[in-house]
């Protein structure tokens, strides 16, 4: 059978399976009674009600005819650049300091854009480290390492 | 006179140097992410709010605050000039507006839409100070099981009036009040959905779950996309309006003035509403004899919806001052911030907060001062800004995005949690599924849950409190009618058309 709508059909079927599965990970804890909710009660109710609205668009998206439904196409290219820089950041930033980590952060995030120059971005990770190191470092006082750690010690 | 007494209270806390200072820092900002498109108040708010850590509270939520209705003013002009809509309240100010442009009056527009906005924003502010108190003392009357009812209604307000899909807006809900819940359990100690990470004891950022979902996904939405932009920049000259334009405008002022500072009250309202409903207004109202028509260059059509957009944006602060519920994200964001400054939101602010809660809104009206010298001398400035391709401006987005992330706990955790988020705020763009609703859900979780505990033993075990208790019915009896309402045929196709016409 076709799906007619299939961007409310996909939607439908993941709140569906995350409602499920607060509701299964709920079952580990204490249900307490409707007097004195235990930490399971409103998580099972509320992944319950989750299940069911999930379920009720599916089966709407499934069977509505819609020329428009259509799931776009996933960029995943540009996506996974731009949270593996992210990611980078996140994992570079104690042992490698903030400045190592800014520079690689907004250089391999500038690889997500189909314009990327590297003549562009060199002067605008400058910038914008420094605009960093103005603003929140020595502005703002924030805590955090700027060196590699093996250059500090 | 009580009210010109808190109104002193407030002046003298929002007129120090050092607030008045981030006044003008969040009306800048606010103006500055309102011209850029791409980058909306919700994104700039849950980036910038771990960077207010540091501030005094009344000073973090007065920027936070000029941020939002700076965005509002700083919209206008992108959507004059350039026919994009710079904040997606502004997508209305287009239609006329940039028509004005290409007649040689965007001076004319830009300045209606200036002076307009600061005549709507002067009057909310009064308005906000005037309902504060009353709407306090009725707080006050609140149990737990009014404040359930009251969350109730306010998330379903808030969907009703403001998002597409109703039922994919109820789930995104749903969603958000179990994220929410992730973290150890206040009653029973029990870390729920924490999987043994210490770091999720704590619950999961709201910061984190906002930058991701909002922040993020839009980044590889817009970098996915070609961009193309043509601005119109060279002649924007006689920035005030005829005499004439003033007496055509006058009328539209006044009703989008009125009508947006009824529509940011309700649940769900804010400045996007308020300026569909000002346009649809002045066109109901002498349309056909308009002349230039509307959608050619009428005056009305920018002086009304700007109007409405910014009144409404202000008045949004009222339930979320007096009773710590979010009419909208934006609002969702505010009390997240006065939760990290340790204020526990609802109507207890205003005895124990006094300055806090007059300052900020003092400082509205002071802001709105700024804006217009902001916005009016200062536009070549912002124009030139437009010029600022993506390209440039997604990396400093980032660069934000992280260190902020980073230091709400100094712990790359959190990192780590706002990519997941980036992905999954994607994943919903592509489905269809708005996030705000879900951020409005995942702010209200926790409180909902703790009302609920505690009418639910209070009445014990009796699920009826919610029906007997006559506020609390009430409240609920507007939520289901809400609901009924957008259900009836009449006014599903038109409200779909509606929403058609925002996309």
């Amino acid at each position: 059978m076709r799906i007619g709508h299939q961007r409310d059909f996909w939607s439908g079927l993941m709140f569906f399976v995350l409602g499920l599965v607060f509701v299964a990970l709920s079952r580990s804890y204490d249900m307490g009674t409707a007097q004195r909710m235990g930490p399971a009660y409103f998580p099972t109710v509320l992944g319950g009600l989750l299940a069911l609205l999930g379920l009720v668009i599916a089966i709407s998206g499934m069977r509505r005819a819609a020329h428009d439904g259509a799931v776009e196409r996933f960029h995943f290219g540009p996506l996974l650049i731009v949270l593996g820089a992210t990611a980078l950041f996140a994992l570079l930033l104690r042992p490698a300091g903030l400045v190592a980590a800014l520079l690689v952060l907004i250089g391999v995030s500038a690889y997500a854009s189909h314009e990327f120059r590297a003549r562009e971005v060199i002067p605008l990770a400058v910038l914008l480290v420094l605009l960093v190191l103005a603003v929140f470092v020595w502005g703002l006082g924030l805590v955090i390492p700027l060196w590699p750690a093996f250059v500090t010690r | 006179m009580e009210l010109l007494n808190n109104l002193a209270v407030g002046f003298a806390t929002a007129l120090t140097l050092q607030n008045l200072a981030y006044c003008f820092a969040g009306t800048a900002i606010g103006t500055l992410i309102g011209v850029l498109p791409g980058l909306g108040p919700v994104a700039t708010l849950a980036m910038l709010l771990p960077f207010t850590y540091s501030l005094p509270p009344v000073s973090a939520l007065i920027m936070l605050a000029g941020i939002y209705y700076g965005a509002q003013y700083g919209g206008s002009t992108t959507a004059i000039l350039v026919n994009l809509p710079g904040e997606s309240s502004s997508v209305v100010t287009c239609l006329d507006g940039y028509q004005m442009a290409r007649r040689g009056r965007a001076g004319a527009a830009l300045g209606i839409a200036a002076i307009g906005s600061f005549i709507a924003g002067s009057f909310a502010t009064l308005l906000i100070a005037a309902f504060a108190l009353p709407l306090v003392e009725l707080a006050f009357k609140f149990g737990p099981a009014e404040y359930f009812s009251l969350m109730v209604l306010g998330l379903i307000g808030a969907v009703v009036l403001a998002s597409g899909s109703l039922l994919k807006a109820i789930a995104m809900i749903v969603l958000g009040l179990l994220l929410g819940l992730v973290g150890t359990d206040v009653n029973s100690g029990v870390a729920r959905f924490a999987f043994d990470v210490p770091e999720l004891t704590d619950g999961i950022g709201f910061v984190a779950v906002a930058m991701g979902v909002f922040a993020f996904a839009e980044i590889v939405a817009n970098v996915e996309k070609h961009e193309h932009r043509e601005v119109f920049t060279d002649k924007v000259k006689n920035l005030l309006p005829t005499g004439r334009d003033m007496k055509d405008a006058a009328g539209a002022i006044t009703r989008g003035t009125l009508l947006g500072s009824l529509l940011g009250i309700l649940p769900g309202g804010g400045a996007l509403l308020a300026a569909f409903a000002a346009y649809t207004l002045e066109k109901k109202i002498g349309g056909a004899k308009a002349s230039p028509p509307f959608g050619q260059g009428n005056i009305r059509g920018v002086a009304g919806p700007e109007s409405a957009n910014n009144a409404g944006a202000q008045t949004s602060f009222i339930p979320m001052l007096t009773l710590g519920i979010p009419p909208n994200a934006v609002m969702a964001l505010m009390i997240g911030a006065m939760t990290i400054h340790n204020i526990q939101p609802g109507p207890q602010v205003m005895s124990s907060n006094p300055a806090l809660f007059w300052g900020l809104i003092a400082s509205m009206w002071i802001g709105n001062l700024m804006l217009v010298v902001l916005n009016l001398p200062l536009i070549g400035m912002w124009v030139q800004l437009l010029k600022v391709p993506y390209k440039w401006l997604y990396p400093a987005i980032l660069v934000f995005c992280c260190i902020g992330a980073y230091s709400l706990n100094n712990n790359p955790f959190d990192v780590y949690v706002t990519a997941v988020f980036g992905a999954i705020g994607y994943l919903f763009y592509k489905l269809g599924c708005e996030p705000a609703p879900l951020i409005l859900g995942f702010i209200l979780g926790p409180m909902m849950e703790e009302n609920l505990r505690r009418a639910m033993l209070l009445s014990r075990g009796d699920p009826t409190v919610f029906f007997t208790r006559p506020l609390s019915l009430t409240l609920l009896l507007m939520a289901a009618a809400l609901v009924v309402l957008v259900a009836l045929p009449a006014i599903k196709s038109r409200r779909e058309e509606a929403f058609k016409e925002a996309d």
